[in-house]
């Protein structure tokens, strides 16, 4: 098993240019991750299958993940003047950290049987610059998961050969999995509508729909 | 030889044909609504809330704490809380539900609520015949059907209820125990928080 | 180990039926077809009866079962991985709850592992044997094999109805352990089951597997390369068929599954006979398992008592776990967030990644092949779609 920081020293090395970063994970998993950017991934995806250390043939897991705009708040400690006299005060610091989309692969090698090698990369933010390269030339196992990626979370994967709606119909516009997604408002009868259900259900239905009159039937039988 | 391979199987299954008039074991069908296969002990279909005693109102166990509706996966509980108190197993008098509904239509009867319940009121039924002609209002299971006495419990299962009376007897025996050395008559204090934000 | 019975059939790969001149004709196969497994669509481009190309379509099941995880507790999942493929919902239960026992650091007491494997090997045992029934039943072999499987099968699932509560939708595994502790009532009835498994499966396989149709029918249809077969991710009996040694049994050792003896069947033509073969022979590994596992089964506990049911919060972070379910690596990448709802959730289905080569396994084939070549990879839309 090669440590992610070795995989990162030598990727740099044989993509020149190449800008990798460790992601490091909380849990007790211990499953750190690279993140690789956009222009050189799938020089370097290429390099970590091709290299005879490495080998990693088989592509497993390719997920989307949405990350929302999010504010952070960094409390800083800025010398002002007050009543002529200067002091320290800690002001909050609103920072707004634009939101992305991410594909995750998890990489294995079937040769080797090591793994996983987690590699992540990012798009630029959520609404327009949604492109990032396709793995599918480097792995046949990425088409489906790219597509189904590209249907519920909205990448577009430049250089895949056939990117289409693969769960969704083909006249669906929004991207369901996104966090923002607001469901359409459709609404079933239910027996029990209450709260924000009976709220829906006053808009939808005025009257309870009448049952066939079979119960009655029944019960007198 | 070319069929040789057939020839073995129908020699299978002409083994098969035969046996399944004589061999208890490859007679594998029943006439349904005529025979019934045992139901196994823990067979599970969907909830009910158990009642102590004959009077399904003033035995039943739930005190309508809303866990499950909350816990319940596909959200098929409907609970709404009462307005006065009577008094539970223990004699402190606690909340009952005075809207108890399942829709079944929803339920998925995967008996989170019986894991998620801290006061062994709601149970899995083992009734599955509950076919009906109106695919709303008939499938919604109100308190009246729910309730179902202990005693039932115990016919469908078992070893189940047993362990259950077992931990409410020695529920009720160590409050009786704290009653009596506290001595003085303080008002009981409820137990677990039974109604978490 | 397929070896011999293709030698003893040793016949050229089968002649294509003449071409027809002309247009390619497009066909629609599915949704709603008997041989597809559930609602699942093909649109295939026909040359006279050859497969000129095909395009799987998905989603007539579609639930975003993602998105309902997303926002419930991570216990209220488990119910609805049972209706991911629900032939298996036991090993579903096992990779959710491995997963989720990845992602918080939880300890599973080794009684509850034992039992996991009982339970993962008799799933895997009653898809494998379904699996051939259907696979027959879409060659034509309409019914006998099939009720002769589903009686075997029904079987297992009343073991795991008695255990569990339900034949399919178990529910049985829950982080930290398991639901209900199996009785010694329960282990004899399974050891017996277990006991007489063999017995049919001999017979089962004298029923087909030298049964000249059925060789001419799988036989170099459908060949894969073990190369295709890496890079494309399949997993399962379908990736050992080609050949490659990959059983997450071995390679992970997840579970108890290190201390069990057990070989893993691989085939050298990746043709829909060894795809077959590999279930038959697979079978006879898990009945060895499942003897190892009821005499090795340790008492004890069968939850860590300190996971918490109700108000579970693993910390912040993410965890990809996965095991060897019966129709190949079955994971589960989870993201949290420190919240009570996953931030993230994602099934990686095997059924639905194999059928990523469909259209090249059944290109120059016949359409009546497509059918062969579908079932061998084994799919429930119920994981496909999602």
């Amino acid at each position: 098993m090669v440590s992610p920081e070795q995989i990162k020293a030598r990727a740099e090395t044989a993509v020149p240019g190449a800008k990798i970063e460790i992601i490091a994970n909380g849990s007790p998993a211990n499953q750190p991750s690279l993140l690789i950017d956009r222009e050189h991934a799938r020089t370097v995806v290429q390099f970590l299958r091709d290299d005879p250390a490495l080998q990693l043939d088989f592509c497993s897991n390719v997920t989307g993940v949405d990350w929302l705009d999010r504010t952070a708040t960094t409390k800083v400690k800025v010398k002002t003047l007050v009543d002529g006299e200067e002091k320290e005060i800690e002001q909050a610091q609103v920072e707004t950290l634009p939101g992305y989309l991410e594909a995750v692969y998890h990489l294995y090698s079937m040769a080797l049987k090591h793994g996983p090698v987690i590699v992540r990369i990012r798009t630029a933010d959520r609404a327009n610059a949604v492109h990032l390269p396709s793995l599918t030339p480097l792995y046949r196992s990425a088409e489906f998961q790219e597509r189904e990626i590209y249907d519920l979370y909205g990448i577009r994967f430049d250089g895949h050969p056939d990117l289409r709606r693969i769960l969704m119909w083909d006249e669906f516009v929004d991207h369901p999995m996104r966090k923002d997604y607001v469901p359409p408002d459709d609404f079933e009868y239910e027996p029990t509508p209450h709260d924000e259900v009976l709220a829906r259900a006053k808009e939808h239905y005025t009257v309870r729909p009448s049952s066939d009159g079979a119960e009655t039937l029944t019960a007198q039988a | 030889m070319l069929g040789g391979g057939i020839l073995k199987g129908m020699a299978v299954t002409a083994r098969n044909f035969v046996g399944s008039y004589f061999i208890q074991e490859r007679m594998t069908t029943i006439q349904y609504p005529e025979e019934r296969a045992p139901l196994p002990e823990n067979y599970r279909n969907f909830p009910f809330l158990v009642f102590d005693g004959d009077d399904a109102h003033a035995g039943l166990r739930c005190v309508a704490c809303q866990i499950c509706e909350k816990e319940c996966p596909p959200q098929c509980i409907y609970i709404v809380k009462s307005k006065d108190k009577k008094p539970d197993f223990v004699g402190k008098p606690q909340l009952y539900p005075a809207t108890f509904d399942i829709d079944i239509s929803v339920c998925m009867s995967c008996q989170i609520c019986v894991e998620v319940c801290p006061f062994d009121a709601i149970k899995m039924d083992k009734v599955f015949e509950l076919s009906r002609r109106e695919r709303f209002d008939a499938l919604l299971m109100q308190k009246a059907e729910l309730a179902k006495s202990n005693e039932y419990y115990h016919q469908i299962h078992p070893t189940e209820a047993t362990d259950v009376d077992a931990g409410l007897a020695a529920a009720a025996a160590a409050a009786a125990a704290k009653k009596k050395a506290v001595a003085s008559p303080a008002p009981p204090t409820p137990p677990s928080n039974p109604n978490p934000a | 180990m397929t070896a011999t019975l293709h030698e003893l059939h040793e016949a050229p790969p089968r002649a294509m039926t003449s071409r027809l001149e002309g247009e390619l004709l497009e066909v629609s196969l599915g949704p709603q077809h008997p041989s597809t497994h559930g609602v699942f669509r093909m649109n295939v481009a026909l040359d006279g009866e050859i497969v000129r190309k095909l395009k799987p379509v998905f989603g007539y099941l579609h639930r975003n079962h993602e998105q309902i995880a997303e926002s419930t507790s991570y216990l209220g999942s488990m119910p609805y991985t049972d209706r991911l493929d629900y032939f298996c919902s036991m090993t579903n239960n096992w990779a959710y709850a491995l997963s989720v026992e990845k992602l918080a650091g939880i300890e599973v007491p080794e009684r509850a592992e034992y039992l996991r494997v009982i339970l993962a090997e008799l799933t895997r045992l009653q898809n494998h044997v379904s699996l051939l029934g259907f696979l027959l039943s879409d060659m034509g072999a309409w019914g006998t094999p099939l009720m002769y499987a589903f009686r075997e099968r029904e079987k297992i699932l009343g073991l795991l109805e008695s255990l569990s509560g339900s034949r399919m939708m178990c529910d049985y595994m829950r982080f930290g352990g398991c639901r209900v502790d199996a009785g010694d009532d329960w282990i004899s009835h399974a050891k017996k089951v277990v006991a007489d498994f063999p017995r049919f499966l001999g017979e089962f396989e004298k029923l087909i597997l030298e049964n000249e149709i059925v060789i001419n029918r799988t036989q170099e249809v459908g060949k894969l390369s073990a190369e295709l077969a890496i890079n494309a991710g399949l997993t399962g009996p379908i990736l050992r068929a080609s050949g490659v040694n990959y059983d997450l049994r071995k390679i992970d050792g997840y579970g108890f599954y290190p201390r069990f003896k057990f070989r893993v069947p691989l085939g050298d033509h990746g043709d829909c006979y060894d795809r077959l073969m590999m279930r038959a022979l697979e079978m006879r590994e898990s009945l060895n398992i499942l003897k190892q596992a009821f005499d090795q089964l340790p008492g004890g506990p069968i939850m860590n008592p300190k996971v918490k049911i109700r108000a579970f919060k693993p910390p912040a972070g993410e965890a990809y776990g996965r095991i060897e379910g019966p129709k190949g690596e079955l994971g589960f990448y989870l993201i949290s967030d420190g919240a009570a709802t996953p931030y993230r959730y994602r099934v990686r289905p095997p059924s639905f990644i194999n059928l990523t080569v469909l259209e090249d396994m059944c290109l120059g084939h016949t359409v009546a092949d497509v059918m062969v070549i579908l079932g061998s990879i084994d799919i429930v839309m119920g994981e496909v779609d999602r």
